[in-house]
């Protein structure tokens, strides 16, 4: 059973997975020999004593919350965000009685700011180096965020299809959004332009692994941005080494993973990932809740993944 | 100069916060001194004056203690203090932390867990109440200046706790989010804005066009920020002596990271004892007598033995010199420990005056009758020192020797000295310094005439017992440790460090700590003792305010020693010894 297909939480060597229908492209890719049972969103189905169903997290593409109906009925949300996203289904809250959440950023310090306002603010930033005659060099994750970015960059500058080129890993999950039926706009391959190009007022979207690489000589003067939920601290965007942070993230904020809590009913809840002691904690103490921390097997990791470059898978 | 700019620049607290977060963004020496240069050029007088302040590293004293701080933050936020901690260690900053909690959500609503829009608070009460806020600060004209805000802040302490805390919420509530954590840093005293003094006159020279030699020194000593201190600074006909008491701008040596030999023949240089005390100049002038530390701070106060001594130095005489704890007929001084008794007291008694006697070990001499000596080369005014300390004929002021030896047998010079210095730490030294004897004096870090050879540090092998979140660029990352080594079977600690790991290791070291943390206690964690690192330190003392007995002086890694078991860590014992040695 598979909520999305991020590597933290899709491994190969599985016989059958179900998963979400949009998730296929990626599954095909990502688990080669795996047999993939595909579903819809809110479609029971049954496997022994359980009725299972599928409903959308709005993580990513095909990300889903698993819903699980025996004696009680237990949701596992998996990693979801409830901020508006063009690029997959919007989160569905739904009642239960266990509610097993991701707590990525379980601390009331994450708290998102308008995403519209941090959009902006971001194409103002390309402006301001297109004015200087700099590139612009965007990190973010190659799946999910590169392509939620294009999509909201098109809503917000002319200048996209012209102008952005990508990395060959970020166009490859753009395929597979495309085959899936999410309209991006056609941006360009880095790879593909001519040697002593200018890059000069070019956004070239980038997954992180490419930092302080050779891969980047090529852009000339240039300014680099990491866009992701961790940029909210400072000390996280010194710690890159990037020029600029812009928070927006794949993953719900504090407010939101309460507000998710509130809206479940649940009367027991299960915090995983990130900072998941905190959340359960908060939940006891200030919401009486029987909630606790569920051990997963990346449990103690959740340095390794702030620091890597992944980001925030 | 200030300006009169068509386009004004921001007012206070406002401009000051737009400065540190264009710095914040700004890459590279010119632009970060273009930014800097901008933002004084299109300042008021005050405002500059007190954005150069704060930008050299000018603090207000401490206005409310950082425990007190977040205190009225929790209060205010309702926030659980455990949960407070938790963040301010994934911060890594406290200011940070609290103007985080205070920033409302993208639909407002302060409270920590305060939802957004479909909350129905979009437009509720949450955000109506911080407008309101904000207004009372924007409409009181004393808040347009910083120096209306530093009156503000220095106030606080002077209100009851409910008074104080009121008014510092209102402050947290109404300003915006740089603004916030801007005077947060004012009011906890840690506001860095990561430039250099060099860049910061650099600046200053930009805006005014007076010589950075001539900024430097006016800056030397009190700058007390205020309207016409800044016109005095950036005014290209002022006096730049006007300042009797004004200290030149201290030389500093760099510490020696090559091999001597490398530093050409021997006789071209001047060796000295590296004294661990207060490195200080004494200026004479206009009948008075004034003792700088190096901090440009002023201690004539803390050492009245030696400025009745001082008296008799010649009006317009400035030397260059080490302030030291001497027993007198003793022929190594005190501890260093000892002399910082003189400094913490508030009332030095007699009993201090006599167990801590105080002597000035000279080594250069910077203004004799009035004449700026810098310029000429230091064999010169060294013979010149020599001869005054000789007139002055105090046991209490002495001459820094010239550490002198000679080749011989096929030994060289430079081997002769690397022989001598091992002998330091049994003559209470630091070890070596070596200077060029025909150089002249350069304040700053100018490298190559100035040279501090030190005794190499001890070294233990200790074992990682707690771990916290670093700050600042290690935010959210486990970098600061402490260790201990072995007393009658049990681990007991003995440093804190912070620095000696690249990133590799740190983030090794890091998802280890995750994984194998014992118990926590708020943001400390403690972990299973398997891992031991060399420390290096530069001294141990015995002490009676530790645990463990023995206190060390600046412990740092040194590597980490995957080749031995925690049990093969040294003993306590090691460090006692090296305390009594
Ligand atoms: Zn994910």
């Amino acid at each position: 059973m598979l909520t999305h297909l991020h590597a933290d939480h899709a491994r190969p060597g599985t016989r059958v997975v179900h998963l979400h229908r949009a998730a296929e492209p990626i599954a095909r890719r990502r688990l080669p020999g795996t047999e993939l049972v595909l579903h819809d969103y809110g479609e029971p189905f049954r496997l022994g004593d359980v009725e299972l169903s599928l409903h959308p997290a709005g993580h990513v593409l095909g990300s889903a919350q698993l819903r699980i109906v025996a004696d009680e009925t237990w949701v596992v949300t998996g990693d979801f965000k409830r901020d508006a996203d063009p690029t997959c289904a919007p989160f569905e809250p739904i009642r239960c009685d266990v509610l097993v959440t991701e707590a990525t950023f379980g601390l009331p310090v994450y708290r998102w700011p308008d995403v519209d306002a941090e959009l902006d603010r971001l194409v103002a930033w390309w402006e301001q180096n297109t004015a200087a005659g700099r590139a612009t060099l965007v990190y973010a994750y190659a799946f999910g965020k590169a392509q939620r970015l294009l999509a909201e960059l098109a809503r917000r500058s002319d200048r996209v299809e012209r102008d952005v080129f990508v990395h060959g890993a970020v166009a490859a999950l753009c395929d597979d959004y495309r085959t899936a039926g999410v309209p991006l706009p056609n941006v360009k391959l880095v790879r593909d332009e001519p040697k002593r190009t200018s890059w000069a007022g070019r956004l070239v979207l980038a997954p992180p692994s490419v930092r302080r690489s050779p891969w980047v000589r090529r852009f000339g003067d240039h300014e680099t941005a990491f866009v992701s939920g961790w940029m909210r601290v400072r000390g996280a965007r010194r710690g890159r080494g990037v020029d600029r942070g812009f928070v927006l993230s794949d993953h719900a904020d504090w407010p939101a993973l309460i507000r998710t809590v509130r809206d479940s009913g649940a009367r027991r809840v299960l915090a995983t990932h990130g900072f998941a002691g905190s959340l359960a904690r908060h939940l006891r103490e200030a919401y009486a809740l029987d909630a606790d921390v569920l051990p997963t097997a990346w449990e103690g990791e959740a340095g390794a993944e702030r620091t890597d470059d992944g980001g925030e898978p | 100069m200030t300006s009169t700019s068509s386009t004004p620049g921001l007012r206070g607290l406002t401009g000051l916060a737009a400065l540190h977060e264009r710095l914040e963004v700004t890459s590279g020496t010119t632009a970060k001194t273009e930014a800097v240069a901008r933002a004084l050029r299109e300042a008021t007088a005050s405002d500059a004056a007190w954005t150069l302040f704060f930008l050299s590293g000018g603090r207000l004293k401490r206005v409310i203690g950082p425990a007190r701080l977040a205190e009225h933050a929790r209060a205010a936020l309702a926030i659980e203090p455990w949960l407070f901690d938790e963040c301010a260690a994934a911060v890594g900053d406290l200011s940070e932390t609290i103007a985080l909690l205070f920033e409302h959500g993208a639909g407002g609503g302060e409270l920590v867990d305060g939802s957004r829009a479909e909350d129905g608070d979009r437009d509720g009460d949450g955000d109506r109440d911080g407008d309101e806020d904000r207004h009372e600060v924007r409409d009181r004209d004393h808040f347009e200046s910083l120096a209306s805000w530093v009156e503000a802040l220095r106030v606080l302490p002077m209100l009851d706790e409910e008074t104080r805390a009121a008014r510092v919420v209102v402050w947290w509530r109404a300003l915006p989010f740089v603004e916030r954590l801007v005077l947060t840093k004012l009011l906890t005293g840690e506001l860095r804005s990561g430039v250099s003094r060099t860049l910061v006159v650099r600046a200053v020279e930009l805006v005014s066009g007076v010589a950075r030699e001539v900024i430097e020194h006016r800056l030397t000593g009190t700058f007390e920020p205020s309207e016409a201190s800044w016109r005095a600074l950036v005014d290209p006909s002022t006096d730049a002596l006007a300042d009797a008491s004004r200290p030149y701008p201290f030389a500093l040596a760099s510490p020696l990271d090559l091999v001597p030999a490398e530093l050409g023949p021997i006789d071209a240089w001047i060796a000295e004892n590296k004294w661990d005390g207060i490195r200080a100049q004494v200026v004479r002038r206009s009948g008075t007598t004034w003792i700088w530390s190096r901090g440009e701070e002023l201690v004539t106060d803390r050492f009245p033995d030696l400025v009745r001594e001082l008296v008799a130095l010649p009006d317009g005489t400035v030397l260059d010199a080490e302030l030291l704890a001497w027993l007198d007929g003793s022929d190594a001084p005190l501890p260093f420990a000892e002399l910082l008794k003189r400094i913490g007291r508030t009332k030095l008694g007699p009993k201090i005056l006599r167990e801590v006697p105080a002597r000035l070990v000279a080594y250069d001499l910077l203004e004799a009758q009035g004449e700026d000596l810098r310029e000429s080369p230091l064999v010169e005014r060294r013979a010149r020192l020599a001869e005054l300390v000789q007139t002055l004929g105090s046991s209490r002021v002495a001459l820094s020797p010239r550490v002198e030896v000679e080749a011989s047998d096929g030994v060289d010079g430079w081997s002769m000295l690397a022989a001598h210095r091992e002998s330091s730490r049994a003559r209470g030294v630091e070890g070596l310094m070596l200077k060029r004897a025909d150089s002249p004096y350069r304040g700053g870090r100018k490298r190559g005439d100035w040279w501090k050879w030190k005794v190499d540090p001890f070294t233990i092998d200790a074992v990682l017992i707690y771990a916290q979140a670093g700050h600042g660029k290690r935010a959210g990352l486990f970098t600061d440790y402490t260790f201990a080594v072995w007393h009658e079977g049990a681990l007991v600690s003995v440093a804190k460090a912070y620095t000696g790991l690249d990133d590799a290791e740190i983030r090794e070291l890091d998802a280890w700590i995750r994984r194998h943390t014992v118990e926590r206690f708020g943001p400390v964690r403690s972990v299973e003792p398997v891992h031991v690192f060399e420390l290096a330190f530069e001294d141990v003392r015995a002490s009676t305010r530790h645990k463990s007995g023995v206190a060390v002086r600046f412990p740092r890694i040194v590597r980490w020693r995957r080749d031995k078991p925690a049990a093969e860590a040294d003993t306590l014992a090691v460090l006692q010894k090296l305390a009594r040695a």
